[in-house]
């Protein structure tokens, strides 16, 4: 159990990694690699999304390899992650509409606030269970 | 919902980390289990009464109150 809970970990940690290094390269490809290609932009475009999905089905195979209480602690934490991704974005958006805040509203600021609730409510919950 | 895993478990002479390898489920599961954190599943509580070799409801007290 141990052995093949590592290996789609691994499975999954490497298709994260790679998913990471193609949006780099898609991102800063067209400008500082290969002078707006379109072609090229296009390939690293679709290669990135390829990637992509390639590493939420690793994390759907590791998701399927937890058993009854840590499905439950991640089902838990992904329901608060996503309610609060959609009030906090709408709420962050709307304070960008309005100008309360002096600069652009990011989409990377609300990736960045994914990652880190996700992080914080599986913690919360992992105490909780154990 | 109350239970009497912690005590047929060691019975059994098993440490959490054994019962939870027979049932396959995690160490955290079985600890939880008996914590009375968490409720297994209807499968889980099939595979333990096949090893402590009684019925569900001997082991797992229901409680209408709670």
């Amino acid at each position: 159990m141990k052995e093949e809970r590592k290996k789609h970990l691994l499975n999954l940690g490497l298709w994260t990694w790679s998913w990471v290094a193609t949006l780099a390269i898609a991102t800063f490809g067209p400008k500082f690699i290969w002078d707006d290609h379109l072609a090229l932009t296009t390939f690293a475009i679709i290669t990135n999304l390829v990637n992509g999905v390639l590493m939420i089905l690793a994390n759907r195979k590791l998701f399927n390899h937890y058993d009854e209480l840590e499905r439950k602690i991640h089902l838990e934490s992904l329901a608060l992650t996503l309610g609060l991704t959609v009030i906090v974005g709408l709420t962050y958006s709307l304070l960008d509409q309005t100008n309360i805040i002096p600069f652009d509203a990011e989409i990377g600021i609300l990736v960045g606030f994914v990652g880190l609730t996700y992080m914080t409510t599986l913690l919360i919950n992992r105490k909780r269970y154990s | 919902m109350k239970n009497k895993v912690r005590e047929l478990r060691k019975q059994k002479g098993l440490t959490q980390e054994q019962l939870a390898e027979i049932i396959g489920v995690s160490r955290q599961t079985i600890n939880a289990i008996e914590k009375e954190k968490f409720d297994p599943s209807l499968p889980t509580a099939f595979k333990m009464a096949k090893l402590f070799e009684m019925s569900i409801e001997n082991f797992f007290l229901f409680d209408e109150t709670k």
